[in-house]
């Protein structure tokens, strides 16, 4: 069936089959390998996007629940030369590993950041329990969230 | 496989009677992880997500009335009175899984460790129920029948669901091997009615389905009243009726062992949970109590 949603400010659309996830069409539809896959069961957040606003797990969303709706990528954040502070953060405090969990990470943490600019470390441990990361023990994305919300603080009015 | 995506409750219906072949869908955290697994393949989805009559939330007089595609993160930001039924949201999955799932979902699933069971049970609410010719209210124990089964019937859709709000305090509260993303070894909802001076205690994890512990319940209001705490939320209850609660309440449980948890933990479980969910209830009531006399 064809589904046409937002994705990144751009209308795209796709053939997809009723059954597929809104994590395979961005992936395997759309060629937005930021999103990754690493469970398909909603428990370690990796695909973490918005719909419209709302952080959620794509891989828990029929790409045909999206149609005609907002959705947001990691991709929506920055790129190479141009980083989001979220993602800047994570460099410099070393918070990314082999990686596999920094996009839903970061996706989450500036979801995080738009709805409380100054959070505490419990605060960050709660807003992050949906995202499961194998290598760094948590403790320096935890530190990254600081920075961010630090040198975001800075910037904004 | 077709994709239904209605506008509307009474459209939905008409889709529901004619393709029963068609699994509702809501926020999908449930049903999604069956079908990347393969291990349901539907002959079609109703989505349900985006039905307007299943968003609302309505307050009239004492009842609430929740409409099934609530996500729980608006529960909690929109029934912030409705103190163990937020407690429980709060504890469901992660914010990726709250900003989706609801309580029809969980309904529909029907699990025993569906975490906002067990304070529908504790509120005594009704699940309303709609097909294409007509409408029906359910007491929560006669929808919710065994281990993931429910009186759904193929053509209906659940709608809402809904209670007389408490006039006391309430609680959620869950053991599990984290404080997140985790599957309840035990959940247990207390509310306390102090207009009907009663004490109600419903179960989850520890059974085939939620249970209500009755004989808790009856010796709970009588300790009270024998106390003066009916009238006097400040008089004391003494400790050993507190733990004879406790374990009344562990006594109705019916647990199993499995991977989770032993029987013998479940019900131990039950027993602190039971103990301290009361005595946040009744130092609930003190603080009111002297809040309002200060
Ligand atoms: C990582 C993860 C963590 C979780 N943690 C918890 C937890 O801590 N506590 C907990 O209780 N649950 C938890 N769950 C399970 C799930 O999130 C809840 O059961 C949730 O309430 C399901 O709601 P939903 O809208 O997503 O349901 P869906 O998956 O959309 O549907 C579930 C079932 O209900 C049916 N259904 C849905 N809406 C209706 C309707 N209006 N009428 C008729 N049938 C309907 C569907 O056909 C399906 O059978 C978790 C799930 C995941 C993936
Ligand atoms: S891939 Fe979606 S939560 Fe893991
Ligand atoms: S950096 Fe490897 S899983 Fe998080």
């Amino acid at each position: 069936m064809l589904i046409r949603l937002n994705v990144n400010g751009e209308w795209r659309e796709a053939d997809v089959w009723p059954g597929s996830s809104l994590l395979a069409m961005l992936r395997d539809d759309l060629g937005l390998w930021g999103t990754k896959n690493a469970c398909e069961q909603g428990e370690c957040g990796s695909c973490s996007v918005w719909l419209d606003g709302d952080l959620v797990c794509s891989c828990l969303v029929l790409a045909a629940q999206a149609e005609g709706r907002m959705v947001e990528t990691v991709e929506s954040l920055g790129r190479e030369g141009a980083l989001h502070p979220v993602q800047a953060a994570f460099l410099e405090a070393g918070a990314v590993q082999c990686g596999f969990c920094t996009p839903g990470f970061e996706v989450a943490v500036a979801d995080l950041l738009r709805h409380d600019a100054h959070p505490t470390d419990e605060t960050i441990r709660e807003a992050l329990s949906g995202n499961l990361c194998r290598c760094t023990g948590y403790q320096k994305i935890v530190d990254a969230v600081h920075v961010a919300a630090d040198r975001m603080g800075e910037v904004a009015p | 496989m077709q994709f239904f995506r209605p506008s509307s409750l009474r459209e939905a219906l008409e889709i529901r009677a004619a393709h029963p072949e068609a699994m509702p869908i809501a926020g999908g955290t449930d049903l999604m992880v069956e079908v990347n697994f393969g291990r349901r393949r539907p002959g079609g989805f109703l989505d349900v997500s985006r039905l307007p009559e299943l968003r609302e939330i309505r307050r009239e007089g004492r009842t609430v009335r929740l409409g099934a595609g609530v996500p729980y993160a608006r529960i909690i930001r929109e029934l912030p009175g409705q103190v163990a039924l937020t407690q429980a949201a709060r504890t469901v999955g992660s914010p990726q899984i709250r900003t989706r799932g609801t309580v029809g979902g969980n309904l529909g699933t029907g699990s025993p460790a569906g975490d906002a069971l067990p304070v529908l049970a504790a509120y005594d609410a009704r699940v309303v129920l709609a097909s294409a010719t007509g409408t029906r209210t359910l007491p929560w124990h006669d929808f919710l029948l065994g281990p993931k089964r429910t009186a759904l019937a193929p053509d209906e859709l659940i709608v809402a669901t809904e209670w007389e709000a408490a006039d006391g305090p309430g609680s959620f509260s869950k053991v599990g091997t984290r404080n997140a993303m985790v599957i309840a070894i035990a959940g247990l909802s207390l509310q306390l009615d102090g207009a009907a001076r009663r004490v109600r205690v419903a179960l989850g994890s520890v059974g085939p389905t939620i249970l209500r512990a009755p004989e808790a319940e009856a010796f709970g209001a009588g300790v009270l009243d024998e106390a003066g705490a009916w009238s006097d939320p400040r008089a004391r209850v003494p400790e050993d009726a507190m733990a004879r609660f406790g374990e009344l309440v562990a006594e109705a449980a019916r647990p199993i062992d499995d991977v989770r948890g032993t029987a013998a933990y479940r019900r131990h479980a039950c027993r602190v949970l039971a103990r301290r969910a009361l005595a946040w209830a009744l130092d609930d009531r003190r603080a009111a109590a002297m809040e309002a006399a200060s």
